[in-house]
């Protein structure tokens, strides 16, 4: 008998358990460590943060879940991994420690034969002075990034709406809180969501809305921008975002590093080397975000966090992680197989995996900060490289090879993002994006590095519906219901 | 005579220097039965990108 541990039950750690669990039946035994007892479809937390869907309708309890998969369910945080095992015993092992109200703060040790790391990001507020602490939201600005962070938008954006009910005119600043953010995409979602919702409040005119992001031009999101085929030519996505925010009257910051945030205020320095003030009476401002803090220990009892993990506290995987300079950097250097070099019986999947290096061009201001946007690692890729982690530890565990057998590399796969403006059926219009593949590869598409048939951009009704759908669909499969393997990541 | 085919955008404002949509374009986005005809288009679309993606 096999064990399989995933740490993390997020979108790429619930699909490589469920998947895993499917296939490989009773005879093996999979074990998700998770701290939250609840799982997030976390990209309708959008349309939590203005008050269109409650928090309830975005998370659902795991415990039923795996209870009813015959996964074994640990509400706990992993705190580090032992892949040599230690003094007296081969068998490799990791430490988790229990946050569940029962046995809270206990610890323990899992061994494991196979190991996947899906921990996702530590939403890192912390990195900017007045953002937050560690991984908790400070006072002054708002989140998507959690249900009860949108939860709590969604109520400072109806207090906003009431001033300027009564006459007072409100400044909203949405965007990245830090030089060194990613995930550019919820926060553009999020401020044609509060667009939409003040206009449909009748209180447009009362608000100055603008988006503040570390991209060095709209439409990068940390992709290096992109090019779509749209009437007869091949679009770049700049122009296709700033169409977006100037059709609304919105205003942009591009190449911003927020360096402190007040009451009120943000200061940030520009790409030029710049500093500058924004005021706001709301602000949802992404947090950078980082590995979420596991130490790797050997056999002998030494620390050997730097040799698994990046110094972002990702983890190594089969990337090229000595590219060097940009000009260098090729489509090759992205990870195919995510198993970790050292240790053969360890993946990590999602966010989790350490990148090779940027795929935006990396900058910094005269004062040597670096303002760029860190890769996106969206959901789409995030399953899909969980199934294919499921698949390949499947094929290892049943004997069919040594190696893994199946791959999920951002080069050679593309990611599908609906961007909602609004949720209404027949009211406000969606963005809907594709993009292949997701790294650029200049040697296979000479030219833009996509294949413009696959790299598509277009707005209408049609995509709200295609996000509603996705939305009870991905729900639908998380939950297990009947056909779930059949819907795709 | 005046004309307006769109809000007043700022000379030389970022906003100045993109597209904006026209009449048509925006008539489009939400007319139900064109609609109906991108949302085949997009799930299409969706499926050769995860058909292509998976490996
Ligand atoms: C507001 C918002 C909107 C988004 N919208 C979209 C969208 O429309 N489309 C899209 O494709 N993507 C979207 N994304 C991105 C998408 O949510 C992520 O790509 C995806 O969740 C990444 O999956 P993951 O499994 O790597 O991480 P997560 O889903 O974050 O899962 C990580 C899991 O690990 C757990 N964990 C953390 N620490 C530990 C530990 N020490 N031990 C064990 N477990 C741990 C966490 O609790 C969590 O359950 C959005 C993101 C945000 C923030």
């Amino acid at each position: 008998m096999a064990r399989v541990v995933i740490m993390g039950g997020g979108v790429s750690g619930h699909t490589a358990a469920t998947f895993i669990k499917d296939m490989l039946g009773k005879k093996h035994e999979v074990v998700v460590v998770t701290p939250n007892s609840n799982w997030n479809w976390i990209p309708s937390n959008i349309w939590v943060g203005v008050g269109e869907m409650s928090a309830e309708e975005v998370v659902f309890p795991l415990a039923p879940v795996y209870k009813k998969a015959g996964i074994d369910y640990r509400q706990a945080k992993a705190l580090g991994i032992h892949p040599e095992g230690k003094a007296d015993s081969d068998t490799p092992y990791i430490v988790i420690e229990y946050t569940d109200e029962e046995k809270s703060g206990t610890t323990e040790e899992l061994t494991y034969d196979y190991l996947i790391n899906a921990t996702g990001p530590k939403l890192n507020f912390g990195a900017t002075p007045g953002l937050g602490e560690g991984s908790n939201l400070g006072e002054h600005t708002v989140s998507v990034c959690t249900a009860d962070h949108a939860d709590h938008a969604s109520h400072e954006l109806d207090s906003c709406i009431e001033k300027m009910r009564n006459g007072e005119r409100q400044a909203f600043l949405i965007g990245t809180g830090h030089g060194m953010c990613t995930c550019q995409g919820a926060a553009f979602e999020y401020i044609f969501n509060i667009e939409h919702k003040l206009k449909s409040e009748g209180v447009r005119d009362m608000a100055d809305i603008t988006f503040i992001t570390n991209e060095s031009f709209l439409g990068d999101f940390g992709m290096g921008g992109l090019h779509f085929k749209m009437g007869g030519f091949a679009t770049s996505s700049k122009v296709f975002a700033e169409s977006l925010y100037a059709e609304r009257g919105m205003d942009w910051i591009i190449g911003a590093h927020v360096n402190k945030v007040e009451a009120g205020k943000v200061t940030y320095e520009s790409l030029d080397g710049t500093m500058d003030e924004q005021e706001f009476d709301f602000a949802m401002l992404i947090p950078p975000f980082a590995g979420v803090g596991l130490k790797a220990i050997a056999k002998d009892g030494s620390d050997i966090t730097s040799k698994v993990f990046a110094p972002n506290g990702f983890m190594k995987v089969d990337a090229n992680y000595n590219a060097g300079a940009y000009e260098n950097w090729k489509a090759s250097d992205w990870p195919r197989t995510l198993q970790n070099p050292d240790y053969g019986n360890v993946f990590a999947v999602g966010i989790a995996f350490a990148p090779p290096h940027l795929i935006s061009k990396p900058m910094s201001s005269p004062n040597g900060t670096p303002i760029n946007p860190t890769p996106p690692r969206t959901g789409m890729p995030s399953a899909m490289m969980g199934k294919a982690v499921a698949l390949s530890i499947l094929d290892m565990i049943k004997g069919k090879s040594t190696e893994p057998t199946h791959t999920a590399c951002m080069s050679e796969m593309g990611a599908a993002c609906v961007a909602s403006a609004g949720k209404g059926l027949f009211t406000g219009t969606a963005a809907a994006m594709t993009v292949f593949p997701i790294v650029p590869d200049f040697e296979k598409y000479p030219g833009v590095g996509r294949d413009l048939n696959g790299t598509t951009g277009e707005l209408g009704l049609a995509a709200h519906w295609v996000k509603h759908i996705l939305h009870h669909l991905f729900i639908w499969k998380a939950k297990l219901k009947p056909g779930w393997t059949l819907i795709p990541e | 005579m005046s004309k307006k085919h769109v809000n007043h955008i700022e000379p030389y404002s970022p906003q100045f220097g993109t597209m904006i949509p026209l009449g048509g374009a925006k008539f489009l986005r939400t007319c139900v039965l064109w609609q109906l005809v991108r949302f085949v288009a997009i799930n299409i679309r969706m499926t050769i990108l995860i058909l292509k993606s998976h490996h």
